[in-house]
């Protein structure tokens, strides 16, 4: 087993014959994703990278049975390809879409309520079951199948992350890029909850920032369910106060906001928490051998 | 991004929006014509001259002064203007102030005491809703308030679908202790800044403070807004408001290469692919003893051309004394980065702090070897374990 996203998924990519799609959909097919088709709006019936295209996502999932769509439709219109493959029935749906205006995303947040799909980021890197399915834009082979499921919202600190935990003689069950806007569809905890109950996930690692207030929440719910080692780690230590780093949810304004606020709790709710970044893979192997002696 | 006081009353007025009225002006000259002005349209004996920069605390760093009658005024703007304005939210060195807004005198006598009060709208991140924060005791850190005085604070969540509802408005009026005349004055405030904060897609609305004057109008006195940067591109008029003049030189330029730079006072310099990562590399900085210099997110592209313009902008801070490269090469081939950081470096001809090159990923080795062959005074490093160490080393002066 994994979470989101294996072998049986049915991928579609919407803005399919964009260049980022183009491109992201030729890497996920020679990985070995099963990319089912795409959809760009006027495209219908042509042939993209050997799949067909639709015009709309309603007809992928009636002609092909896609459940899973990766979307690459630039800002302004992303919000709006969120909602159609939630109209649609997709069941996950992954936004790698830089840049969508926050108001756009409250109504996402909104229209996805009462509704079966689950929405991953956007501004996030995707979600990887190696070996099964890679459904985003992350270097593939820096991910081994393995036990331990990584939880993250940035992307290059997610593939650090996996590379160490390989190195260190693990792999990775599903690695979930959640994404670093300040409203993404899948929170830390949800994504840590999906972690805990997958019986192939043995430990996880969950990388957040400075922001927001997804980390603690995380760490309360671990504190009170948590049935497998976690290591944390929170970029942003160094981070000064009102200014914005990078990601459009990495912002400090209240204290609450600080590495070291959450580190704190994250700690004091049994999380490994590890101050440096290259620290994550050899933590993690020792907080595995620590509940295998408990 | 962060707009000056007079564009942010300029906007909510459009809104219906009650606003302590002003001109501003660029010289102690145009602030007395400016008063002249203001004189005229309301009848105001009095002037606050306030200096217009990107930072609050302004009054507490001497950026905001009266001039008692329209003699002072010149005197006044003459000491605000060009002055190096320090508040607590400036840094040390403080921002130079270009203009003063020009202000009317809102706290008169009548029937009633003036007092002041504390509005803001904004996203509230754990409910993904907006929020109206309100409180009694305006004029002060609203930060300082949640501390000491939680119970002096209201919220009222905003339903995403039907927006905000005059019910709600009156709630939040009435928490406040506000009565009859007041009370439907901060009920017509609040429904127009919100109308405001929507339309103009504002991430912060902060009047602080809103002003019960004493014939109970409610008065914006001070204005803070703050524009969504994901949303300008559909409000090119907002987007032109832009005052670079605010920002960091350096900030500005790394912009126009598309990196995304925030320049800090340490003395260890970075680039790196990611923001995560980059917050991350910063923060082994600091573990290794050195303070990170800057953040920079040179994006999904690293190549010769985007290094060359990263390196530029952090030699510029003459506090570097060594920079620290870090790629995580997925798509991005290591060897590739590592040739275009060789390139980069001979471009710009002598570097005088070492340089620690950490590439992992797509041709790790191959990209180690060029740096360790190309004869610069440059370091590889593979793991990001390796790259701390050295960082130590190059702090301590202890990189051959």
């Amino acid at each position: 087993m994994s979470v989101l996203v294996n072998k049986n998924s049915r991928v579609i990519v919407q803005g399919f014959t964009g260049s980022e799609g183009t491109f992201h959909a030729e890497q996920m097919i020679e990985y070995g994703t099963n990319v089912v088709g795409g959809v760009t709006p006027g495209k219908g019936g042509q042939k993209h990278l050997d799949r067909p295209v639709f015009n709309t996502v309603k007809e992928a999932v009636e002609q092909v049975q896609a459940n899973v769509s990766i979307i690459f439709v630039p800002p302004a219109f992303a919000a709006d390809a969120i909602m159609e493959a939630a109209d649609a029935g997709i069941e996950v749906i992954i936004a790698i879409t830089e840049g969508i205006p926050v108001r756009d995303m409250m109504y996402v947040k909104e229209y996805l309520k009462g509704k079966k799909s689950r929405l991953i980021g956007p501004n996030c890197p995707g979600v990887i079951t190696p070996g099964e399915a890679k459904v985003g834009i992350m270097p593939g082979f820096v991910f081994k199948p393995g036990k331990i499921g990584i939880v993250s919202k940035s992307g290059t600190l997610t593939y650090e992350a996996a590379d160490q935990v390989v190195k260190a003689g693990l792999g990775i069950s599903t690695a979930i890029g959640i994404g670093g806007d300040p409203i993404i569809g899948t929170s830390t905890k949800e994504a840590v909850e999906l972690l805990m109950n997958d019986p192939e996930t043995e430990g996880i690692i969950m990388i957040g920032e400075i922001g927001g207030g997804m980390e603690a929440e995380a760490a309360r719910w671990i504190k009170e369910h948590g049935t497998k080692p976690v290591v944390g780690f929170i970029a942003g230590q160094t981070a000064p106060k009102g200014r914005r780093m990078g990601h459009a949810g990495a912002i400090v304004g209240g204290k609450d906001d600080t590495a070291q606020a959450k580190m704190k709790i994250m700690a004091e709710c049994g999380i490994h928490v590890v101050k440096s970044p290259a620290e994550i893979g050899s933590t993690m192997v020792e907080a595995l051998k620590a509940a295998a002696n408990a | 991004m962060n707009i000056h006081e007079y564009q942010a009353k300029d906007i909510l007025k459009r809104y219906g929006v009650r606003v302590q009225e002003g001109i501003v002006a660029d010289t102690p000259a145009k602030a007395v014509e400016a008063a002249r002005q203001l004189q005229e349209e309301t009848g105001t004996e009095i002037f606050v001259i306030k200096a217009q920069i990107h930072a609050g605390g302004r009054g507490k760093g001497g950026g905001v002064k009266l001039a008692k009658s329209i003699n002072e005024v010149e005197e006044v703007a003459g000491k605000i203007l060009g002055m190096q304005l320090v508040t607590p939210q400036t840094g040390p060195e403080g921002k130079k102030v270009h203009k003063v807004l020009v202000a009317q005198d809102v706290y008169y006598p009548g029937p009633s005491e003036p007092k002041e009060y504390y509005v803001s709208i904004l996203l509230d991140r754990a409910t993904g809703q907006d929020v109206i924060i309100a409180s009694s005791e305006g004029g002060m850190d609203i930060e300082e308030v949640a501390e000491k005085h939680p119970d002096k604070i209201v919220k009222e969540f905003i339903d995403t679908r039907v927006g905000l509802r005059d019910f709600q408005a009156r709630k939040v009026a009435f928490a406040l202790g506000l009565e009859g005349d007041a009370m439907k004055e901060m009920v017509k405030f609040i429904k127009n800044l919100y109308r405001a904060y929507v339309d103009i897609e504002a991430s912060l609305v902060e009047i602080n403070p809103a002003l019960k004057t004493s014939d109970n109008k409610i008065i914006a006195v001070d204005a803070k807004v703050n524009l969504e940067d994901n949303a300008l591109f559909r409000h090119p008029d907002l987007a032109a408001l832009r005052d670079i003049t605010e920002e960091d030189p350096a900030e500005v330029e790394a912009g126009e290469y598309g990196l995304n730079y925030v320049k800090l006072d340490g003395n260890v310099g970075c680039m790196v692919n990611g923001a995560g990562l980059a917050m991350a590399t910063m923060d082994m900085i600091k573990l290794s003893g050195g303070e990170p210099a800057n953040f920079l997110d040179v994006g999904g592209k690293a190549n010769a051309q985007t290094v060359e313009a990263g390196f530029r902008i952090i030699l510029k801070d003459p506090n570097v004394k060594a920079i620290l490269i870090n790629i995580f090469g997925g798509i991005v081939r290591c060897d590739r980065v590592a040739n275009g950081v060789v390139e980069a470096y001979k471009n710009i001809g002598e570097i005088n702090v070492p340089i620690i090159v950490r590439l992992q990923g797509t041709n790790a080795e191959e990209a180690a070897k060029i740096i360790d062959e190309s004869g610069l005074k440059v370091y590889s490093a593979i793991t990001l374990q390796e790259a701390a160490e050295k960082v130590q080393k190059a702090v301590k002066g202890e990189l051959a």
